[in-house]
């Protein structure tokens, strides 16, 4: 297991290498310099311009700005954006709770709907109950999200006036200064009375926007493992031994069609962290997705480098936990490669 | 290409051949979902190839005396405009017909261009192994580790935003899947007897892979061809809405949805139908693919 | 079921709406985008500029709602009758904003800071020239190095400023923000601290408001100064709510969530008009927005063809499905709201027959060209894409076959300039609502006949040049506004571009604001603003 451990991570590094020198030529290759789009309509003289490419370090031979940019990330320096002239790991900082707090209630309402809805399916397999659930799933799973997002906008916010359009809590109200940077808990802390439930009804419309695809594919992916088990001869046996429906889909079945289940959550995380980029774009979520399309607008190449590496970092560790996880709970798997 | 080509072969063919194929489409008959995705997304194929013909006007030409007008059947709607008309009033109807094209262009375009080269890395990193296997899973975790539609918006920065460069972002942000697809089959191929039996009689790796091997893996091949359709579709209409994909007049399902966004107080139907359109086309194209999986999958087809 | 639960999840968080504290009378401003640092002289998007605004004076500044001058800082000044020397006397005990990073100002404002302020701008080797990057957009733009003589202090409360010539519109350059005037004692705090960067993430200002807090792509928060020299303001607490899409914007102003709001949509302008709680402000904005030809590519460079193209594009049907309402067509370069405007000139008809003749007799039957239209809404245009599949159609009638191109805004902008394109949409919005902004930026040439860089049409008039040149020199205003009339009738009957639409300025805001006004700079500005509980 230990070995298994230091061979994934001594795979790892080239990755991170490689996503290192990708990351930096791709944003290189991209037409266009911060410079000039910040100019607007305005302009910039061609001396002026090498002027603050200069100052800027950008007139610097490519493979000297790498080597800075590597010998910085190398001591933990994710560069400065060139916008704000603020270190890149603050800006990340200040926004990765928000699309932290998101991932996360849109993977608990996925996982809270899902699993009953997979179970339900699969103990009534054929039934009315699976066709419609899965009927359901499967437009969850084909669902436009951005369009979706724009629906629910339309009927809960504008129509029916239930939630707000954007933003994480109204400002008015309620005013404290970020302690974890999860308004859930930050409105909790204050102890202003109703802050907690105003940030709730700002995460709701989001969250359901960024948990749909998960929340089908758990209750696919919930049913299929479940029809698997079922078939088990344990579970036969359990079931001619008159125990209770219930009881056997419950208990036995459940426990353990819930290995892979877990597997797909796991892996799904880091798509949702990465995934949020139109949900946040949609309801001007202040997140990392939205910042990082920003970055791409504004060429704010640290921005870009450092927010890539950051979440990319981030996915492949995830990614790796997943993986030594699912060989701890399921002890069949072999670690092949 | 993939799909579609199995589809007509197997309909067409059913009564005729006996044997593998007749007991595939027997299966798939029996999955009422997956033969209403196939009817539908016939029907729109159809549309999409003779857009053209029966378009009720010229997608592109604006009735600017009949602006903003909802659907027919909404009040305030006209019977001359079924899906009623956009911004500049370009008649909904023809739009969308046209822009199905657009969408299953992308789609197949995508899915077998990432099949082509799926496939092929897929094998040489199943039969070459070490180092070249090494190589070719890093690449893929690489691309994964990105968040895809960041991926997909720095290559189209790139290259620039047009329709083709959104085929080769697509294909790019996910080409993974296939490349793992393919050498977890051909892997588990390669240790099954037929193969080793091929190995002792001399047969040459390429034609070991080719010929022996692959037809072998097709069954996962082709749903995720169906599936890989569905996906590209759907993120090439994000891309669309963010700006990226097609550029205008081009009546893109996208980008129709990202110019109607600005009326979603003052008109929200012109939002309506460009996401319906998508919606239905992927949905359907997953009905069909998940019928073909059961289908081809015979753990999980009924007996 | 899955709609249902999350029709319960919504029904329970509505019973919450109206819970709320009790609290200081406050205004929240929906603006549109996170500041790239508060300092204004570093920077040039009307959302940064606006976000440091509150916290900062200048010597002197236009009067709200309006592009006159009036005193700031400077309690009064005077211009030497060379117009080359012009002294301000500074206000008296005026305090910079005490308790903010720590900081407690031992000292009035004087003219140390004053001094301090245009050199970081102006001098290399100031301490604070390279901090935070140091770009100083318009202290170049408006070309103050090469104006610039000296800037002395004779006694702590008067600033002497030289310049190398007379300018007429320098006063008016003056109050735009990045004349903004900051503490060199802070400044000198921060350098001390070894934190010289805060200065431009931390203000410390003279201005109406305190700096409480900022976060971004979310909220920024102000205070009332008590000590203010204008008068305490009459709001406690100002909040910024950063709200990028703008019916995002204007659902939170129904809601009451915000109280003035940055443009709305004008697809919801309709609605808003209806809305019982809400005023809708509109003034004339100080813009142009223009569809370019290149004279130096034929066949625009025949008068003629310009004059046919002017002629085969609807623009009524623009303003009404682009600007849907939000707009008056232009027909002179410069706004109508703006002095030497010349309402005499006579627009061309929309006639596609006449400028399909007009067309052919000029040689050009079938023609393939390009459309250029911005990635990006501006001000002036807040649908390029739009207007450019308009225009395409409008020109296919006329056999004129245009290809709609677009790049990355920066990238755009650089394209149009070094005149890459054949047709293109480009805008202006004024600095200082002097003539010589619009006309002699845009449609000027050097004294070789070399076309100004953000002249994009690429075209240069002897008799133009002559106008305007001889117009920036002198400051008799009449003088100078019968040579711009002059200048207009000649772009007129010339048309190196088209002249599209001036763009309104709209800001809704909620029945219980007094006192806000619209600027016609885009500027918004919060000190005299009042609201109802």
């Amino acid at each position: 297991m230990f070995r298994f451990l230091l061979k994934r991570l001594a795979l790892t590094l080239p990755t991170f290498f490689a996503l290192m020198v990708i990351t930096f030529m791709m944003i290189r290759l991209v037409p266009g310099d911060p410079i000039e789009v910040r100019r607007g309509e305005r302009g910039i003289s061609p001396e002026r311009l090498a002027e603050l490419r200069h100052e800027m370090g950008l007139d610097q031979p490519v493979w000297k700005q790498f080597a800075d940019y590597a010998w910085g990330l190398m001591h933990g320096d994710f560069g400065t954006s060139i916008i704000s002239k603020t270190p890149v790991i603050n800006e990340f900082l200040t926004l990765f709770p928000a699309t932290l707090e998101l991932a996360f209630c849109a993977m608990l309402f996925a996982i809270i709907l899902g699993i009953p809805a997979g179970v339900i399916a699969a103990s009534r397999r054929g039934g009315v109950y699976d066709q419609t659930l899965m009927g359901l799933a499967l437009t969850g799973y084909s669902m436009p999200i951005f369009w979706w997002g724009l629906m629910l906008i339309l009927l809960m916010s504008n129509t029916l006036q239930l939630t707000p359009v954007s933003g994480r809590i109204d400002l008015v109200k309620y005013y404290f200064e970020p302690v974890t940077g999860f308004m859930l808990i930050d409105a909790a802390l204050s102890g202003q009375k109703g802050a907690v439930l105003d940030a709730a009804r700002h995460l709701v419309l989001p969250t359901i926007v960024l948990g749909t695809v998960p929340l089908a594919v758990i209750a696919r992916m919930t049913r299929s493992a479940m029809l698997e088990v079922l078939e088990e001869d344990y579970i036969r046996t359990a079931r001619a031994k008159g125990l209770a429906v219930w009881r056997v889909i419950g208990l036995h079945a459940l426990r353990n069609a819930l290995i892979p289940v877990v597997t797909v959550i796991g892996l799904s995380i880091g798509g949702l962290l990465a995934g949020a980029v139109l949900t946040e774009t949609i309801f001007s979520w202040p997140g990392v997705g939205k910042w990082l399309i920003e970055s791409i607008g504004r060429r704010d190449y640290p921005a870009l480098q450092g927010g890539i590496m950051l979440i990319s970092t981030m996915v492949i560790v995830v990614n790796l936990i997943v993986d030594l996880l699912y060989g701890l709970i399921n002890p069949r798997i072999r670690h092949g490669h | 290409m993939a799909t579609d080509a199995a589809i007509t072969v197997t309909s067409s063919a059913a009564a005729a051949l006996p044997g593998p194929l007749r007991a595939f489409w027997n299966a798939f008959r029996e999955n009422r979902g997956a033969v209403m995705g196939l009817v539908v997304v016939t029907v729109i194929i159809v549309v999409a190839v003779v857009a053209e013909v029966i378009t009720p006007y010229n997608p592109l030409e604006q009735y600017r005396a009949f602006t903003k007008l909802p659907p027919a059947f909404v009040e305030g709607g006209n019977w001359n405009y079924i899906l009623g008309t956009d911004a500049l009033g370009r008649d909904m109807l023809s739009r969308l017909m046209v822009g199905a094209r657009i969408s299953l262009f992308i789609g197949f375009s995508v899915m077998v261009v990432s099949m082509v080269f799926g496939v092929l890395l897929g094998l040489l990193a199943a039969r070459l192994g070490g180092l070249v296997d090494v190589v070719i899973l890093r690449m893929m975790d690489l691309i994964m580790s990105i968040p895809s539609l960041v991926l997909a918006i720095l290559i189209i920065a790139i290259i620039g935003p047009n329709l083709t460069n959104t085929i080769v972002a697509v294909t790019v942000v996910g080409l993974p899947k296939y490349v793992r697809l393919m050498r977890a089959s051909a892997m588990t191929e390669l240790t099954k007897d037929y193969v080793t039996a091929a190995k002792v009689a001399g047969v040459g790796n390429f034609r070991l892979m080719t010929v022996t091997v692959l037809p072998n893996c097709l069954a996962p091949l082709i749903v995720q061809a169906a599936l890989g359709i569905s996906d590209a579709i759907l993120e090439a209409a994000g891309l669309g809405f963010l700006g990226l994909g097609a550029q205008p007049p081009t009546p893109e399902w996208g980008a129709m949805l990202a110019d109607s966004r600005e009326f979603i107080t003052a008109a929200p139907w012109i939002m309506a139908s460009p996401g319906l359109a998508i919606l239905i086309t992927v949905l359907s194209i997953n009905l069909m693919g998940d019928g073909l999986r059961d289908a081809l999958d015979p753990r999980l087809r009924r007996s | 079921m899955k709609f249902k639960t999350l029709f319960a999840a919504a029904l329970l968080a509505s019973t919450v709406l109206g819970a709320g504290v009790a609290q200081a009378k406050s205004l929240v401003y929906c603006s549109e985008g996170s500041p790239e640092n508060f300092t204004p002289a570093m920077n040039t998007t009307g959302t940064s500029l606006d976000a440091a605004r509150p916290v900062y004076n200048k010597l002197v500044q236009f009067e709200p709602g309006t592009t006159k001058v009036e005193p700031g800082l400077a309690e009064s000044y005077d211009v030497s009758a060379d117009g080359k020397t012009l002294t301000f006397h500074l206000r008296k005990g005026v305090k910079f904003h005490s308790g903010v990073n720590g900081f407690t100002p031992t000292r009035d404002f004087n003219a140390d800071d004053v001094i301090w302020s245009f050199e970081r701008q102006w001098k290399p080797q100031h301490p604070y020239a390279k901090v935070s990057g140091g770009a100083y957009d318009y202290f170049n733009d408006m070309g103050m190095p090469d104006l610039l003589d000296s800037i002395t202090k004779t006694d702590d409360s008067t600033v002497v400023m030289k310049l190398k010539k007379p300018n007429a519109p320098i006063l008016a350059n003056l109050a735009m923000d990045f004349a903004t005037i900051q503490s060199a004692e802070y400044a000198d705090y921060l350098m001390k601290k070894g934190t010289p960067e805060q200065f431009d993430q931390i203000p410390v200002g003279t201005g109406a408001f305190i700096f409480v807090a900022y976060q971004k792509d979310a909220v920024i928060r102000f205070k009332a100064n008590p000590d203010y020299w204008g008068g305490k303001p009459k709001i406690d607490d100002l909040v910024y709510a950063i709200t990028p899409d703008a019916t995002s914007r204007y659902a939170k102003l129904k809601a009451n969530e915000c109280q003035v709001m940055f443009a709305p949509n004008p697809a919801d302008l309709a609605e808003i008009k209806n809305n019982p709680d809400v005023n809708l402000l509109s003034q004339a904005g100080l813009n142009i927005g223009y569809m370019a030809m290149n004279v130096q590519k034929p066949p625009f460079d025949k008068v003629e063809v310009r004059q046919a193209i002017a002629m085969a594009v609807d623009r009524d049907a623009i303003l009404k499905e682009v600007y849907q309402g939000a707009g008056q067509k232009a027909k002179n370069p410069i706004p109508p709201t703006m002095w030497s405007y010349d309402d005499s000139t006579v627009d061309y008809p929309y006639d596609p027959a006449k400028a399909a003749e007009m067309l052919k007799a000029a040689g050009v039957t079938s023609l393939d060209t390009d459309l250029w239209y911005m990635p990006v809404q501006r001000p002036y245009n807040p649908n390029a894409k739009r207007m450019g599949e308009m225009i395409q159609a409008d020109l296919a009638k006329v056999g004129i076959n245009a290809k709609l191109v677009t790049y990355e805004w920066g990238e755009y902008r650089k394209r149009m300039q070094a005149g890459e394109y054949q047709m293109g949409f480009l805008g202006w919005t004024g600095d200082n609502g002097d003539p010589d902004n619009f006309l002699a930026v845009l449609l000027g040439c050097d004294k070789d006949g070399k076309p100004n860089a953000n002249n994009i049409p690429k075209w240069c008039d002897a008799k133009f040049q002559e106008d305007i040149t001889k117009a920036a020199e002198i400051s008799d205003i009449a003088e100078r506004t019968k040579l711009y009339k002059d200048a207009q009738k000649i772009v007129a009957d010339q048309v190196p571009w088209l002249n599209i639409a001036h763009s309104t300025v709209f800001e809704p805001i909620r029945k219980s604001v007094s006192g806000y006004k619209v600027s016609p700079l885009g500027a918004h500005e919060f000190q005299d603003v009042d609201v109802a509980e």
